[in-house]
């Protein structure tokens, strides 16, 4: 269905974009109170200790200083910081301070200050006697090592869950039998593929803001993806009742699942109850880097066997062996994502086994990162896809149009295998993978670029691909609302839970009312994410937004503008379904008589019958519509160096409806170099003792405008049945091409397979040494 | 110590400690909240403020060396034609995400533009390499530097 739009699939702009230019608007380490005291922590320098003493009194005899707070003061309280809907699947693995310290940058002490500086300082005052622990940096030697998490660790849900074995999580689903279909197979393709740590680096660090209001209730002001998630946990860590609790979202800069976690909201609010003043913590660069959340690092080993005659993958067997670091966030899902984003792509497989383990180590703590699992686990699928149709001597375009999920088809591995528990079955309404392979390759100029070798001196070109599948939201388990209320002059309040983390969501879930109502963006007025004011919503995380918010936002519209026809029916004296909207005039159906929003308005305030013209409406997704991408890599080889160029890099995207393409672009285009980056440079460098040796923008390098190449993005419309206006998500597919697109590109420049991220000169030249070039 | 300087235009005299940030005295001592902190180090350019017309990262600007300096941050650009054209072609082009490295872009940018009224692609790259952007992806900061360009053309040049 193809529907005419007005407001929808406009490139409207950004509602926040004028006020987040001038730099008018505040972001939360913007914001300073009177009296605000500032934290700091002091953290471990040991990868795995007890704390035998520890002794605060200089630090806290230093002039302005005001609170320091050991793990003899903190509510013991076992948490997860994950910031998931109740029960989270995540264990309750964390304190805010423990006696036990399980890395390097976990936190030992808080102390809170007159000055940020002053903090610091006195943070250093603290003598700590520590008892160091035997420790191990190894997730494949994890089983055997030392008991990292505490010993009343524990899990909500019924789940793999084995602490004292480091074992985070596990997950084992099966289809047919692989072993037989192995020993059937003509061709049978093993391969060991592994991802590394990394740093969202969202440019603006974590933040957190607590204060007392004149009712007494603690008001959180903070960098979260998950307002109503952090009122939840705040509640249940300080144990104080979740109604004397207010958290509010300010503009957010920039999240990408690091701003799921819930670490920071806790200490402020416990720092201001004790001290009764305001708090303030802003992380530095540092600190967020060792002390915040990372991208999971994750071995796979991917098993595959194929009929040569029809090219049928007949069995696939995924391993995959996720490192948690030292707490369990999202442990378990992310690891479930890597088989659950992943397999369903190529849906005809019947002989299946995805086995994971996530593992406790004495490293950085993971967490949700765009891509979620996918990223980890496209990595091996791509390269593997490339192999598979290399051995069958045909395109490997062919092989992913041949055997790709199409519409009406489903997979059981929907059903099989969701978040924590069971998934949702459902059947691909929409579906355009095979066109975005086309628009894709047409635009890298695929068949005159691939088998080429192209070279020039030490450089030799190539292209690759991949082919990716994410989801919209989580089914049956996130919810969103929105309420809408209509004012005098006819423009309208949507009030929206959802989490605008820099995303644009404000500004499509705009347009989603505007649309619906029948009236233009300029008479919205949205406000987001303030757990007081705003309906609930669980936050911006699994590319939900659009699709659950979105339909939260269209079923209010719905509602609020059959109230408005009813007023007007009311004043133009006819019945309800003889009045139809246009740009905020409600018109008869012969168009003779109208009224306008304004008018409508003032007659249902003040003249008969008087009453608030509003509504409010929850959503729940009970199916995931994956949005389809392919993406494509040409880059250029230095066999001399080792040193990888992308040259170009393109995007097809169906994400069904897109409500607003500028945002869409933005959203891939985002997404992609910082997959690019993931594959070619970022990494976590650690010495033996687990200290992260490149905690810094100069050690640690995100694409800087010279490191990107020309990034493209192509939309292949769709439209999404059971999408808002026909639409999917698109956040976070973007993220999880590059890493394969790359490596299959270098193997058409250069002939060598790369099965582990990131894609530096020296493990270019250590594979091409291993390897031998074939050029 | 007293520190006398232009600061968006006006002169003033602030006490401080001269071997505090740049970045700092500004935030706090003038509410200039539109310069941001995304790193400390100098690399990220959140923070990037025009020194006698240069950009600088006020992170790395110990406060002394401002003496007798002229300081503009963004809220002193906004006030300007050449701000206004920046701000539109960048929200035409789509290149504001979440925003927090915005100002420190237009900053760069107006410095750019201002040395180079017609700046190629390898250019703008170049000019504007200081300030990292994890949202966007650059192509769309790259587009909406042109579309600046173009727009402002006669403002450039003047």
């Amino acid at each position: 269905m193809n529907r005419d739009f007005k407001v929808v699939g406009k490139e409207v702009k950004k509602i926040d974009a004028l006020a987040l230019a001038t730099g008018e608007v505040k972001f939360t380490a913007d914001i300073t109170l009177p009296d605000m005291l500032h934290v700091a922590f002091l953290y471990s320098p040991y990868p795995h200790a007890e704390i035998e003493e520890i002794d605060t009194e200089e630090a806290l005899n230093t002039p302005g200083v005001e609170l320091v707070l050991t793990y003899k003061d903190v509510p013991q309280t076992l948490h997860t910081t994950a910031g998931q809907g109740y029960p989270e699947p995540s264990p309750y693995d964390t304190r805010i301070l423990d006696k036990r310290v399980r890395f390097v940058g976990d936190r030992v002490a808080i102390v809170a200050a007159r000055t940020r500086e002053i903090a610091q300082e006195a943070a250093k005052k603290i003598k700590v006697k520590y008892k160091p622990l035997p420790y191990n940096l190894d997730p494949e030697k994890a089983q055997e090592s030392e008991p990292v998490p505490p010993q009343d660790a524990y899990h909500l849900l019924p789940t793999i869950y084995e602490p004292r074995k480091n074992i985070a999580a596990g997950i084992k689903l099966k289809f047919g039998d692989v072993d037989v279909a192995f020993e059937k197979s003509d061709i049978v393709f093993e391969h060991r593929f592994e991802v590394q740590y990394a740093s969202h680096s969202a440019i603006e660090p974590h933040a957190a803001v607590a204060f007392y209001d004149e009712r007494g209730r603690i008001n959180i002001i903070s960098t979260t993806q998950v307002p109503f998630h952090a009122r939840r946990i705040v509640s249940r860590v300080l144990g104080i009742p979740l109604k004397n609790i207010r958290v509010i979202k300010p503009r957010i800069g920039g999240g990408f699942g690091g701003k799921q976690e819930v670490f920071l909201e806790q200490v402020v609010a416990l720092v201001t109850m004790i001290t009764k003043k305001p708090s303030k913590v802003v992380l530095s660069r540092r600190e967020v880097f060792t002390s915040s959340r990372t991208r999971h690092p994750m071995i796979t080993w991917y098993k595959a066997g194929v009929k040569k005659e029809t090219g049928e993958i007949t069995a696939l067997k995924l391993k995959a062996l996720m490192n948690a670091g030292a707490y369990g966030p999202h442990a378990l899902t992310v690891m479930a994502n890597a088989g659950s984003k992943v397999l369903p792509l190529f849906n005809k497989i019947k002989n299946l086994l995805f086995e994971g383990y996530t593992v406790y180590t004495n490293l950085p703590v993971g967490g949700a990162y765009r891509g979620y699992g996918a990223t980890q686990g496209y990595f091996g699928f791509n390269v593997m896809l490339d192999m598979i149709a290399e051995e069958l001597g045909i395109d490997v375009l062919e092989f992913f149009k041949k055997w790709h999920i199409k519409k009406g088809e489903t997979s059981p591995i929907f059903e099989e295998l969701g978040e924590g528990k069971e998934g949702v079955a459902q059947v691909i309404r929409s579906c355009a993978l095979s066109e975005c392979i086309e628009k894709g390759a047409e635009r890298i100029e695929w068949y005159k670029k691939r088998r080429k070798k192209l070279r020039e001196g030490d450089k030799v070109r190539g292209v690759g691909a991949a082919i990716l599948m994410q989801g919209s939201g989580i089914p049956k388990i996130d919810m969103g609302a929105a309420y809408i209320k209509m004012n005098e002059d006819g423009s309208f309040n949507l009030h929206v839970g959802a989490t605008d983390i820099g995303t644009g969501s404000d500004t499509i879930l705009a347009q989603i009312a505007a649309e619906e109502i029948g009236t233009s963006i300029d008479k919205m007025i949205v406000y987001s994410s303030d757990t007081d004011f705003t309906p609930f919503d669980v936050g911006a995380y699994a590319s939900s937004t659009t699709y659950i918010s979105g339909g939260a936002v269209l079923k209010c519209a719905r509602k609020i503008k059959e109230e408005i026809i009813k007023v007007a029916a009311e004043m133009l004296n006819v019945p309800m379904d003889a009045v139809f909207i246009e740009n905020g005039v409600a018109y008869t159906e012969d168009r003779t008589q109208h009224v306008s929003f304004e008018d409508i308005a003032l007659y249902s305030m003040y003249s008969r019958n008087q009453h608030q013209i509003q509504a409010v409406a929850s959503h729940i997704g009970l199916e995931s519509p994956p949005p389809f991408m392919a993406q494509f890599a040409e880059v250029e080889v230095d066999i001399k160096t080792g040193r990888i160029e992308v040259l170009k890099f393109v995007s097809a995207v169906d994400c069904g409806q897109p409500i607003n393409p500028v945002l869409v672009e933005g959203q891939v285009e985002g997404a992609t170099v910082n997959g690019i980056g993931y594959a070619l440079w970022e990494d976590y460098i650690f010495d033996e003792q687990g200290r992260l040796k490149n905690a810094s923008f100069w050690d640690y390098k995100i694409p800087s405008i010279k490191d990107v190449p020309e990034v493209e993005t192509i939309i292949c419309k769709t439209y999404e049945p059971t999408g808002p206006m026909g639409a999917k998500s698109v956040a976070e597919i973007g993220i999880n091409g590059p890493i394969p697109a790359i490596a299959n590109a270098v193997y058409d420049a250069i002939g060598i397979r790369l099965k582990s991220s990131p894609f530096t000169p020296e493990k270019v030249l250590k594979a091409i040494k291993e390897q031998g070039l074939k050029l | 110590m007293k520190v006398r300087f232009k600061l968006n235009g006006e002169e003033v005299e602030v006490e401080a400690n001269p071997a505090s940030r740049l970045l700092d005295v500004l935030r706090e001592k003038f509410g200039l909240i539109g310069v941001k902190e995304g790193c400390g180090e100098g690399e990220c350019g959140a923070c990037a403020v025009l020194l006698d017309g240069r950009v600088v990262h006020s992170c790395l600007v110990p406060f002394a060396n401002v003496m007798g300096k002229e300081i503009i941050t963004i809220e002193g650009l906004r006030k300007t034609e050449e701000y206004r054209i920046i701000e539109e072609s960048l929200l035409d082009a789509g290149s504001v995400q979440c925003g927090f490295c915005t100002p420190g872009f237009v900053i760069s940018i107006y410095a750019l533009l201002k040395n180079n009224p017609n700046p190629e692609d390898k250019e703008i790259r170049e000019a504007i390499s200081g300030n990292l952007c994890r949202c966007t992806g650059y192509q769309m900061i790259i587009d909406g530097v042109k579309l600046a360009a173009k727009r402002g053309e006669k403002l450039w040049k003047a």
